[in-house]
């Protein structure tokens, strides 16, 4: 079998009201696979998340991803969200007034929608998510509160999950998925992800801390610094990072380039 | 994606048609000749004459408020038309009679007036300029002993309740257009409930201006005896122009003791275009006296429209329990402004009341939350709660809230709550990310921070309310 590719990215720079955050940056992700990306503050990480994603706020200035084969800058944020590109949010906003359940399912039939697959009403929907909540060990009452609203840190990082789960992307960008979570929320948040890992989708993980890692193991790590990738390696690299930090890879690129 | 809002707060308006119709219209101005021209007209007895001309002598002594939080050129009372009727004047015996242009007009603002074809369950009166044209369903009111008619009609045929209550809420000392209300008030709605009597179905009065430079000045007046109840519905629409019309009404309720009064209105006038040319200057006044022990009087609003708004829909509890509610949602775009809130005024024993309120700027608007929240000396264990939230789409619009409170009584609790949030590149793109649109992301959240409100309105205003909200804010967001 050959390996389904999924994203692809080639030389691709972005800027942010004409600061430029991303220079060149390359990558590969194939179906199956778990990459993470690492880097100090500053190194772009995010940005390539929201860039992938489409925020409006971010221009690219160069460089190509296809998404399966299909120029992913072509496409609106919404229609990539369809396509199956899903941005797991650092800092998820809160929508008074608008329940869970009324939100997932909003966009849930959306994307169903797009899929050429049949939409659900709001009982089949809620035996649908009911199922969702087990994986995260979320208690059903939180499709009857508002989206995020007065959610910890720890239940937003879950409901982006349940949203991930509900919405089956192709491939899930969880952005710091680990920030502000205790030992025990990390665990839940993982293992939900883990469960929705198959040899269809592909996630890619941006974190700041090896252990996140522990509990989602990756196939790939991406060390990113100055809006590019300087280095890219196996699991242990993470742990390499953990111990050294992040000089001695700007260092020693500098002493491959030199 | 600024566009993409841009376009969506930016939907035409959809009533800015004008009915070629043959008016009686007086010569513009304002005077006693014509206001005895209007009386005259009218079949007035002498003692609403009296009335009006003690509010236009007083209202010649005062000065036009300026503390509201709004713009606008000085507005020449000389330069209205106070009186505008569509021809022929004649009594109207039946449904048949009424000109089918304006039928036609109705039937274009979606008012069915024709009764079996009227919405189920809904009587309504129908103001058109200054006078009213029609009152559905007023046999079957009748039966029941609910008396529902144009005030005209109210002054003719029951001239001891219009003399009783007319000005006992809002007196014609009140304000700067209270005042000129009550000397050139044209027509309106008279409701009565008589004691134990709860109405059978929803009352509605839907408000038209038609003629470029009338000013319209209804005079709404609702009683509710002991134990009756009521819903009252109000609609409101304009023709396109680019001058700018002058709304001023006074509505006044009186529930007694263990009455129930419901007060709906779904504002639309015509805003002015996206540059803030033209439009209708809603300057109301509307409070509510809660008269009996255990009485209550509910205002729920939507403010669409209108190019200035000025309106505090209060309640006076006086009645020892009684309970007084406001909930609203003000939505202005492109140049609007609004400066609307409600006054809460307890003097009774026991007294609640609730404000909800909820305001929406877009465009480079201005929207701006008022409110007076006042315990008297013998207010004991009043309760208040407020909530006033403010929404911003884009960032060229302006919200603010100007909360008033004061306590006069230490067993007094009045709480008030109130937060900020906007509709943004962050917010929406949130929701794109989720496969959502801009225009069902926006919908999403404007009823999601509307809903308390809502909930309030009858179901058939709420689903009114809630298109009427997609429509205007139609490009508005990005």
């Amino acid at each position: 079998m050959t390996t389904k590719t999924i994203l692809e990215v080639r030389d691709l720079s972005a800027s942010i009201n004409g600061v430029p955050i991303l220079k060149g940056m390359d990558m590969t992700i194939n179906a199956g696979e778990v990459h993470a990306i690492m880097g100090p503050n500053g190194s772009g990480k995010s940005t390539f998340a929201k860039v992938l994603a489409g925020h409006p706020a971010y221009e690219v200035t160069g460089g190509s991803v296809l998404l399966r084969g299909q120029d992913l800058f072509a496409m609106p944020a919404e229609e990539r969200a369809r396509a199956g590109v899903f941005l797991g949010f650092q800092y998820p906003i809160e929508v008074p007034g608008v329940t869970n359940s009324a939100f997932l399912r909003l966009a849930y039939n959306t994307v169903q929608g797009a899929r050429g697959r049949d939409e659900l009403d709001p009982l089949e929907f809620d035996d649908f998510v009911q199922e969702k909540l087990a994986l995260l060990e979320m208690d059903p009452a939180f499709l009857d509160r508002s989206v995020n609203e007065g959610f910890s840190g720890g239940e937003k990082k879950r409901n982006e999950i349940l949203q991930m789960a509900v919405l089956e992307p192709m491939l899930a960008i969880l952005d710091e998925v680990d920030s502000g979570l205790d030992i025990d929320a990390l665990r839940i948040v993982a293992s939900g992800v883990n469960r929705l890992r198959t040899a269809d989708n592909a996630i890619l993980l941006v974190t700041h801390y090896q252990r996140l890692l522990d509990h989602i193991v990756p196939d790939y790590v991406h060390v990113m610094d100055g809006g590019r990738v300087l280095r890219t390696g196996s699991k242990d690299l993470a742990l390499e990072l953990e111990s050294r930090g992040y000089d001695w890879v700007a260092k020693e690129k500098a002493g491959v380039a030199a | 994606m600024s566009s993409v809002l841009q376009n969506l707060v930016n939907q035409p308006y959809r009533h800015g048609f004008v009915t070629d119709i043959d008016a009686d219209v007086a010569p513009k101005g304002l005077n006693e000749d014509i206001i005895r021209l209007i009386s005259h007209k009218k079949g007035e007895p002498e003692w609403l004459l009296e009335f009006r001309l003690k509010a236009f002598r007083h209202w010649l002594t005062m000065t036009e408020p300026a503390w509201a939080n709004v713009k606008y050129p000085k507005i020449d009372f000389q330069d209205i038309i106070y009186y505008s009727a569509p021809k022929p004047k004649a009594k109207l015996a039946s449904m048949d009679e009424v000109d089918p242009e304006l039928l036609r007009t109705f039937e274009k603002l979606g008012v069915p007036l024709h009764e079996q074809k009227a919405l189920a369950g809904v009587a309504v009166d129908v103001i058109f300029d200054s006078v009213s044209v029609t009152t559905t369903y007023k046999q079957r009111l009748a039966e029941v002993g609910i008396i529902f008619c144009s005030m005209s009609e109210a002054v003719r045929d029951h001239p001891e309740l219009v003399r009783r209550y007319l000005g006992s809420v809002v007196p014609y000392t009140d304000n700067y257009y209270a005042a000129l209300n009550s000397a050139v008030f044209t027509d309106g709605s008279f409701c009565f409930i008589p004691r134990g009597v709860k109405c059978p179905m929803e009352l509605s009065t839907y408000f038209r201006i038609n003629t470029q430079e009338s000013g319209q000045f209804e005079r709404t007046l609702i009683v509710a005896e002991e134990s009756a109840q009521v819903s009252y519905l109000e609609g409101c629409t304009a023709p396109k122009f680019d001058t700018n019309q002058l709304h001023a009404a006074v509505v006044e309720l009186v529930a007694l003791d263990d009455a129930d009064i419901k007060y709906s209105t779904v504002q639309n006038w015509y805003a002015g275009d996206e540059n803030g040319v033209g439009g209708i200057y809603n300057f109301v006044t509307k409070r509510g006296l809660c008269k009996g022990v255990n009485s209550k009087i509910s205002w729920t609003q939507v403010e669409t429209g209108s190019a200035i708004t000025w309106k505090y829909p209060s309640c006076v509890l006086l009645g020892e329990n009684s309970i007084g509610e406001f909930y609203s949602v003000a939505l202005t775009n492109h140049h609007q402004q609004a400066d609307t809130g409600t006054k809460m005024i307890h003097v009774g024993r026991n007294t609640r009341s609730t404000i909800i309120s909820k305001g929406i700027s877009a465009g480079s608007s201005n929207n701006s939350y008022r409110g007076l929240v006042r315990i008297g000396g013998k207010a004991d264990n009043a309760r208040n709660f407020s909530q006033c939230d403010s929404m911003l789409i884009g960032d060229r619009c302006g919200a603010s809230t100007f909360p008033y409170i004061q306590v006069h009584n230490s067993s007094a609790k009045v709480e008030h709550e109130a937060t900020t949030s906007k509709i943004g590149e962050d917010q929406l793109f949130y929701f794109a990310q989720r496969g959502i649109g801009t225009e069902e992301a926006v919908s999403m959240i404007i009823n999601g921070f509307c809903k308390d409100v809502f909930t309030q309105l009858p179901m058939e205003f709420a689903v009114e309310a809630t298109k009427l909200l997609g429509l205007k804010l139609e490009g508005s967001v990005g």
